[in-house]
């Protein structure tokens, strides 16, 4: 008996087995089937005109990799339709967290995507040099950045003379967020400079309240939102080409004007009576994540919390992002008045793995201005492209981006650390502000630095 | 039995029952008041975090995102909203739950198979170099599957095998195999040789032997191998991101529970929804499996 129950059930696991393995096939063949329906679907109602550069590009296939996954990369297919439609091509699109890993394995293995959007100019260049996979630029998409970016832009995406990193998306990390509603109520009114935001923490402190809350925990990468406190300040108190000098490595880590950035932050995030508000005290910056550290400005237990514009997807349902809303941000001031208003920001490049026609063509309709206009109408995106409508935005946050990004007066710089070798950049950075915020002095933490720098 | 001054009582239960067999005698010392509260505690201790986690995955986005899962106990509070989303939101889980499905039993079943056949030729066929093949086969159990996973990559991509869902077959068949011949080998020498000359002697050929003498006696060994093979092959990550890139549609579960959260952590709060709907089959299979995983671990470790 037991024996041939036991037989039975042997069985119909296999049984099991052919029926998936059947269910398996047919799944691949129905895949490939849409792919292959979808390439003649070539013209069409959409206003093309933008597309006749491109040629016909019917039943080639496109397929792009990047770090942007759900719920991001929906809006971000949505931008690539037009181009499907009116040229024919596929666009097929991937999105991991895993990227930065898997990128170089794919290269390694024979199989690297057409189209990597990388979001750190530092692994575009590791990229070309060392596995010489990377695809220059093509002439006309150089010609559209040219045309509507910041010069900056180009020497981003450019690896030993050579260009080959379209700008893709932007983001402006030089905000303070707050609560307009709660501002309001307490009499408060959005600082213009550094001392006025002194002021109206002292203001704070004084009403009882710890007006700043931080949290730099982010897994692996634990310690970033430090050192974009230190760029931000770094860019204000000793300004723009110092900033390069530094990320460059012309002048050292140790620099006496990179720890007087650190004691600028110092006079924030170290301060008991500033910070942590409604989180803990001074160290408790290091353990909490970054997403939720400004969620205490919901109940009113911290008042300002400096981060990204990204970070308004960070809020939760229900809560208005507006001027007069429940949260809003506003451009971090500067502090010496030569150095302008620096914007510190980040942002991804287009590079190519392939030299096909449709690959080629796909990299140009991403450097142009149609498909920075086009993305920028499906949201929850900012580009660094000047002839993009601001009123394309829909969100205010991106909005007000935009708007920073665009004024001519503005000077724009790259988040440092993804700038610097990732020794630096991704390792004793990151831990050195950690350090920084449990206990280390400054001179300490920039030394150690210093010492890992390769 | 030479203990100094037993105490009354167990001096009393010394005296009534002395089991012959040293598991008799184990299991006699394992079954104390005290032992049962220890391993109780334990059980509790190590179950809470799955219960928080279960809890937490029915309470409101914002609840997870600003309060532990104790709180619940103060403001109850529950929604599907979370396995909602996950499953037929934006990731659509249960797409990926299929694929799971379909990567996980072929690399069980093929595996299982061919480790069966291989390993009733190592341990009852006579063949010159057997022992030093078999040697050779347990040697590769020492190479790290990640130093093959790129060059593997390279001959599935050579191979035109590139999006499909070969390519996770064939590696986790690769990887498992030399555990597989290896355990089972063991298993399968310790049938007394006296049933295969009986077969033998009734006429039965190899063919015989395995099906109707090797298999059935086997099977506990098998069916725990496979368990273990299963949920390795379920929970696997590396592989499947590694072998299923630049193929989304034939990405298994986990590769979409580790994007779960959004490019910037934003989603955060899908994820113990997440985790269950991933460890639903791993915890069926388990619990009517049970059986013969502890039957195929004991088998291992006291025999002989």
């Amino acid at each position: 008996m037991a024996k041939s129950s036991a037989r039975k059930s042997w069985a119909a696991v296999g049984l099991a087995a052919s029926v998936s393995l059947v269910l398996a096939a047919c799944g691949g063949d129905d895949g490939d089937d849409d792919s292959t329906a979808g390439g003649d679907g070539g013209g069409g109602d959409a206003d093309c005109a933008f597309a006749e550069e491109y040629g016909d590009l019917s039943g080639t296939e496109v397929t792009a990799y990047s770090t942007i996954v759900a719920p991001e990369d929906e809006p971000l297919e949505a931008s690539f339709d037009l181009f499907e439609e009116c040229t024919g091509a596929t666009v097929v699109y991937e999105g991991s967290d895993e990227f930065e890993a898997q990128l170089p394995i794919r290269i390694q293995g024979g199989s690297p995507p057409d189209i990597a959007i990388i979001p750190q100019p530092g692994l575009l260049a590791s990229l070309v040099r060392d596995y010489d996979a990377v695809v220059p630029a093509p002439d006309e998409a150089r010609a559209n950045v040219e045309a509507s970016f910041d010069p900056s832009w180009i020497e981003y995406g450019t690896v030993d003379g050579t260009y080959y990193g379209t700008p893709f998306g932007a983001n402006v990390k030089s905000f303070v967020w707050y609560s307009p509603s709660a501002f309001e109520g307490a009499g408060y009114e959005i600082p213009e400079t550094w001392d006025d935001l002194i002021a109206l923490s002292d203001q704070i402190v004084a009403d009882g309240g710890l007006p700043w809350c931080a949290g730099f925990g982010s897994g692996d990468a634990t310690g970033w939102p430090g050192t974009d406190w230190v760029e931000e300040v770094m860019l204000r108190t000793a300004g723009a080409d110092v900033y390069d000098q530094w990320y460059r490595h012309e002048i050292p880590f140790n620099d006496p004007q990179v720890v007087e950035a650190f004691d600028t932050v110092g006079e924030i995030l170290k301060n008991d009576e500033y910070v942590n508000g409604g989180l803990g005290d001074v160290a408790s910056i290091a353990t909490t994540r970054f997403e939720d550290a400004g969620l205490p400005i919901l109940d009113g237990t911290c008042w300002m919390h400096h981060q990204a514009s990204f970070y308004q997807a960070n809020w939760g349902e229900g809560v208005t992002v507006a001027e007069d809303g429940d949260v809003f941000a506003f451009y971090l001031p500067g502090i010496e008045e030569e150095h302008g208003n620096p914007v510190l920001g980040g942002g991804e490049f287009v590079a190519a793995f392939a030299e096909r026609p449709e690959v080629q063509a796909f990299q140009t309709y991403l450097s142009s201005d149609h498909w920075h206009a086009e993305r920028a109408s499906h949201g929850n995106f900012v580009s660094a492209n000047r002839t993009v409508p601001i009123d394309a935005y829909e969100s205010p946050v991106n909005q007000l981006s935009a708007e920073i990004i665009q004024d001519e007066e503005a000077v724009f710089r790259f988040d440092a650390s993804d700038l610097m070798p990732a020794e630096v950049g991704t390792v004793a950075f990151w831990t050195g502000m950690v350090d920084w915020v449990t206990g280390a002095s400054t001179q300490e933490v920039v030394d150690s630095v210093e010492a890992a720098w390769p | 039995m030479t203990a100094a001054v037993p105490t009354p009582a167990l001096q009393e239960e010394l005296a009534t029952v002395e089991p012959a067999t040293i598991t008799g005698r184990a299991r006699k010392r394992l079954t104390s008041r005290w032992a049962s509260l220890a391993a109780l505690v334990i059980a509790v201790l190590w179950t809470l975090p799955t219960f928080g986690l279960l809890l937490t995955s029915f309470r409101p986005e914002n609840d997870i995102r600003t309060s532990g899962w104790w709180n619940w106990f103060s403001d109850p509070q529950l929604t599907l909203d979370n396995y909602d989303e996950v499953l037929y939101g934006g990731t659509s889980l249960s797409t990926y739950f299929i694929n799971s499905i379909i990567i996980t039993i072929p690399s069980v079943i093929i595996p299982v198979s061919i480790a069966c056949l291989a390993s009733y030729a190592f341990a009852w066929m006579r063949f010159p170099f057997r022992d030093t093949l078999f040697v050779a086969v347990f040697a590769l159990q020492i190479v790290p599957l990640q130093v093959a996973l790129i060059p593997l990559l390279r001959i599935y991509v050579d191979a035109d095998l590139n999006g499909t869902f070969w390519p996770l077959w064939i590696s986790h068949t690769i990887f498992a195999l030399p555990l597989a011949i290896f355990l089972l080998h063991n298993f399968m020498r310790e049938v007394p040789a006296e049933l295969m000359e009986a077969a033998r002697v009734d006429g039965a050929g190899h063919v015989t032997i395995f099906t109707r003498i090797m298999v059935p006696l086997v099977t506990p060994a098998i069916a725990a191998f496979a368990i273990f093979q299963f949920l390795w092959v379920w929970n696997d990550l590396l592989v499947a991101i590694t072998m299923a890139t630049g193929a989304q549609d034939i990405q298994p579960l986990t590769a979409r529970l580790a994007e779960l959260s959004g490019s910037r952590g934003s989603t955060w709060h899908l994820l113990s929804a997440g985790a269950f709907v991933s460890i639903v089959i791993p915890v069926i299979v388990f619990v009517f499996l049970q059986r013969y995983f502890v039957r195929g671990l004991l088998a291992g470790s006291v025999k002989g």
